[in-house]
């Protein structure tokens, strides 16, 4: 019953005490900064969202391989494609969505 | 206690509709008393209802698919004599009130619960067995993906006695939809049909990609995978992608109309083409979801009875990838009009234009098929022939209307109503009747009556151009959709050939009920139960009729496109091994019908607001779930004697129908 | 093919077929999750252009920066990234066989999440009693939906979890259990991701 350990094929994406500690001290500074940065705003309002947004995307990433495992591996490739085009996906909505609705409140003079 | 419903709900005061009722109600009646007079409720039950084999779910899917045509078509020819007697001023018999819920009911029936669970069952029936495998990936979710199918069902065609369905078209745009505009239940009723259903359906997406990753016969690379198997998983990939939106969009609606947010109204900040925008990234993927198995089915047709592998099999894998992903970027062109300026329509519109091409290429590559081939001019290849013609005039209207400036004159006019009912009668439904005529030995064991199905082939694409061709003229013509009633003196002649045109398309409709009759009937004579009735080239024909309920006693090994060809003519066919392993298969399970009856419960609650039975509901579907789960039923061993048994039988068909001969010395193959 | 070693359809002699993982559909089962999440990536990034959309129409009320407060909303974060961590810490656990350590990190990571909610409900309760409830614009509309969608998804997390420190405690660590818990993990950590969205395009954009 207590079976905890078979040849299981993914035991390579269990992780281990360092990989969740490298991502859990990647993720805290990738917090800290964006929260520091408006918070108390020291560089110019672009420049400010522009870190935001970059650092959401590296601490998204971080998540994605010290926390869920993904990586280059064969094992995990189909867990990529799949999210790779769920992403995709996720980009034309969005991407469209936005362009169209913006153009749509340019055109149609929304107040 | 009963939130908004009573006795009021009930409309007593509309004839047509309690008639309907009554007659209903009476059929179910007939139904129930059937069932009971000979003791069925059992066998129903435990072979059918709890039942987690694919074979069966998808029986089911087509049952319901087929009696929601019925509903969906009558309230089309409802339509039809509206218009036809409403001419120039005359009101006819259905005050719009009435007639703005049948053509909504009429356009969410036929692609929901009419078009979706057609080929959802013909993937169920079909998709395992081509690739080899002996189930889904997830039966217990396949069982519950039918039954909250069920469910919607259940809610919308309730909606006819208890309440109103919605006014608002399939499409139930905010602010119409919205609860300043839409007060009574009829809107609820459709957000809880869609999103119970819905649910289901992308369940159905999961289940089915994962089978098809996981579960081919060995050998099997996925590019050779059978070719209707592969339009079913981009069709399953479209789903997973796009079905998400809808929930999303139903959901936020809800918000709307319950708790007073202002998502999609007019006042307070909302937005409502934002309603209309996420609908259509949903609702474009989504006819796409409805052609591409369709594709699938003529090529399965084209390749079988011409007797030659498909033209270009891995370019109608690409050319289906190609429409699937496009069908992502072009869902503008649903509203064109809605003021987003020249540089958002022309994208959309190119982008429109640029899927027929992948489209052609599987059109070429299906008479590149038929070319040089011995084409059998059976009932499936009528309707794959007159869908080529038929999909083909659809087609090209639709380019045209993905001109912005065509479409700013054709919106929202018959055209488009003309252009959609022609690709999608012309393609979807064309191709699921193949489909079903074509697989129906494979579920049954007998072949369904060819000449009644000819017959019924002649009068739906008669009967389709009679009634559609009209709509083309009266599009440009000026005539709008949704109307119930017409003043035009002009219009007058194309709503009567319209009219015709339904009349006789239920005349095809008649010849398939008819034919369905006299197949039954006469099934003796028909009967094909060694599997192969057309001299397939996939895995599926090298079952019985009906297949096992395991499908395989060894599971095949697949090296090449069109597996079983292959191993007819290196002889390698229909070999049994010298002896058989148990084999593991998952138990029947009462989860799914109970979890689809609580949420239906739950559904019906939500929408007229009897707050504590949906709680109690929601709380026991979820609870019931845990249970179900904790049980961790690991299914059971089906032993070596029954799989003999079962095996020694069809080996006796396949002797009696001269498949193999009587004494072939059995070979070393080994159980895999 | 090296993914057909999972086919759950293989025949194998074997009486007692629970445990072994030749009829380990384990993996298929974890797959087929992966795949559900992604759809629920797909719903969340709808939500996250209607709120989008409708940031800016405000209808007269209150904007983000007037109600947003970012030390409080460090607080949340930094409870979901220690239950992310916790949670791996139980995986841990399981593979090592280590039972109680399982049952340990979970609960720790249940009343991460739990005191995650808490902040949240917490939130939203002072926002609608100052008038500033979902009904007041489209803005405020977006941000309940939004923020609160990840909090129902959070609190489905927790139920789940509390069902599986149950079946852990009555049944150990069996490979069901270890293939639920590794369905939770991903759902978990993906939790996790969609806030950084959320802190990102709704708190800090909307601060600054």
């Amino acid at each position: 019953m207590a079976n905890a350990h078979s040849h299981d094929s993914h035991d390579a994406s269990h992780g281990s005490v360092k990989t969740y500690a490298i991502g859990f001290i990647l993720s805290v500074i990738l917090t800290l900064i964006p929260f520091g940065l408006v918070m108390y705003p020291t560089l110019p309002k672009s420049i400010t969202l522009m870190i935001v947004l970059a650092f959401a995307v590296i601490q998204v990433l971080v998540h994605l391989v010290y926390f869920l495992h993904l990586d280059r591996s064969e094992a995990q490739r189909e867990n990529v494609v799949a999210f790779v085009f769920a992403g995709l996906v996720i980009v034309l909505l969005v991407g469209l969505s936005l362009w169209i609705m913006f153009s749509i409140h340019t055109f149609m003079m929304a107040k | 206690m009963f939130g908004k419903l009573s006795w009021d709900a009930v409309p007593f005061h509309e004839p047509i509709v309690m008639v309907t009722i009554a007659m209903i109600a009476l059929g179910g009646l007939a139904l129930f008393a059937g069932i009971t007079y000979f003791k069925k409720w059992t066998y129903l039950w435990t072979e059918w209802l709890t039942s987690v084999d694919h074979k069966k779910i998808g029986v089911m899917y087509i049952i319901v698919a087929m009696v929601m045509l019925l509903r969906g078509f009558a309230d089309a020819i409802m339509m039809r004599t509206q218009l036809a007697m409403a001419t120039e001023g005359s009101p006819g018999y259905l005050p719009p009130e009435h007639y703005d819920q049948i053509f909504t009911a009429h356009g969410v029936i036929m692609i929901i619960f009419m078009a979706m669970p057609f080929f959802t069952g013909l993937m169920n029936l079909a998709v395992p067995l081509q690739i080899g495998a002996r189930d889904v990936a997830y039966p217990f979710l396949n069982s519950l993906s039918f039954w909250l199918l069920v469910s919607g069902v259940v809610l919308v065609n309730l909606s006819l006695g208890v309440g109103e369905f919605a006014k608002t078209g399939w499409v139930a745009y905010p602010p119409l939809s919205g609860l300043a505009y839409s007060p009574g239940v009829g809107v609820d009723y459709y957000i809880w049909a869609l999103q119970l259903s819905g649910l289901g359906t992308t369940l159905t997406g999961v289940n089915f990609l994962a089978t098809v990753l996981k579960m081919r016969a060995p050998g099997m690379k996925i590019m050779d995978m059978p070719i209707f198997t592969w339009t079913c998983t981009w069709a399953n990939v479209l789903i997973v992608a796009s079905f998400p939106i809808l929930t999303a969009t139903l959901a936020l609606l809800s918000l709307d109309r319950y708790l007073d947010f202002h998502i999609f109204t007019n006042e307070l900040g909302g937005n409502p083409m934002m309603y209309v925008n996420l609908f259509w990234a949903w609702g474009h993927p989504e006819v796409y979801i409805l052609i591409l198995p369709a594709f699938g089915i003529f090529s399965e047709v084209i390749s079988t009875f011409t007797g030659k592998r498909l033209f270009g099999h891995h370019s109608m894998v690409y050319a289906s990838g190609a429409i699937s992903v496009l069908g992502f970027m072009v869902w503008l062109h649903h509203f064109f009009t809605m003021g987003s300026g020249a540089s958002v329509n022309a994208f959309f519109g190119l982008a429109t234009m640029l899927i027929s091409i992948p489209t052609g290429v599987k059109l070429f590559n299906w008479l590149f098929t038929i070319y040089h081939g011995r084409l059998r001019m059976t009932s499936q290849v009528l309707w794959t022939l007159g869908f080529m013609v038929t999909f083909a005039i659809g087609g090209m209207t639709g380019v045209l209307l993905a001109i912005p400036g065509a479409d700013f004159v054709l919106h929202n006019s018959l055209f488009v109503i003309a252009h959609f009912h022609n690709v999608i009668i012309g393609g979807a439904v064309f191709g699921y009747i193949a489909g079903f005529s074509y697989f129906f030995p494979k579920a049954f064991g007998f072949k369904l009556h060819e000449g009644w199905g000819k017959a019924a082939f002649w009068f739906w694409i008669s009967g389709f151009f009679v009634a559609f061709m009209p709509l083309y003229a009266l599009g440009f013509m000026g005539m709008t959709r949704r109307l119930n009633a017409t003043t035009n003196p002009e219009w007058v002649p194309y709503l009567y050939v319209a009219m015709v045109g339904a009349l006789m398309i239920a005349v095809g409709i008649a010849c398939q009920l008819i034919q369905l009759y006299v197949s039954v009937r006469d099934r003796k004579q028909n009967m094909c139960e060694s599997g192969d009735p057309w001299n397939g080239h996939t895995l599926e024909w090298s079952t019985s009729s009906p297949p096992p309920f395991y499908n395989f006693a060894v599971i095949p090994t697949a090296n090449t496109i069109d597996a079983f060809t292959e191993a007819k003519e290196d002889g390698t066919a229909y070999q049994q091994p010298k002896h058989y392993e148990p084999i593991h298969m998952p138990n029947n399970t009462a989860t799914g019908v109970v979890m689809g009856a609580l949420l239906t419960v739950f559904g019906f609650a939500m929408i007229w607001h009897i707050w504590w039975l949906a709680i109690v509901s929601l709380v026991g579907t979820i609870g019931y779930f845990i249970v179900h789960a904790a049980r961790d039923d690991q299914g059971y061993m089906v032993p070596v004697e029954t799989i003999e048994r079962i095996e020694a039988e069809q080996h006796a068909r396949l002797v009696a129908e001269k498949k193999i001969p009587a004494n072939r010395v059995e070979t070393s193959l080994e159980q895999a | 093919m090296s993914n057909l070693v999972t086919n759950a359809g293989h025949a194998h002699v074997d009486d007692h077929g629970h445990d072994d993982h030749h009829h380990d559909s384990g993996p298929v089962t974890v797959y087929g999750f992966w795949l559900y999440l992604m759809t629920d990536c797909i719903l969340f990034a709808s939500i996250f252009a209607v709120y989008a959309v409708l940031v800016n129409n405000v209808a007269g009320g209150p904007a983000g920066h007037d109600i947003f407060e970012l030390p409080y909303v460090l607080g949340e974060t930094a409870l979901l990234l220690f239950s992310s961590i916790t949670y791996g810490f139980a995986l841990l656990s399981f593979y090592k066989g280590n039972k109680q350590g399982v049952l340990t990190w979970l609960g720790l990571t249940f009343l991460f999440g739990l005191g995650f909610i808490g902040m949240e409900i917490n939130e939203f309760h002072l926002l609608i009693s100052e008038g500033f409830g979902p009904h007041r614009s489209g803005f405020l509309s977006g941000f309940f939906t939004l923020v609160g969608t990840h909090g129902l998804h959070v609190t489905a997390g927790l139920i789940w979890m509390a069902v599986m420190m149950y079946q852990v405690n009555k049944h150990g660590l069996t490979n069901t259990n270890k293939t639920r818990l590794s369905c939770l993990s991903l759902f978990w950590h993906f939790l996790d991701v969609v806030w950084i969205c959320v802190f990102t395009v709704v708190y800090l954009m909307g601060t600054l």
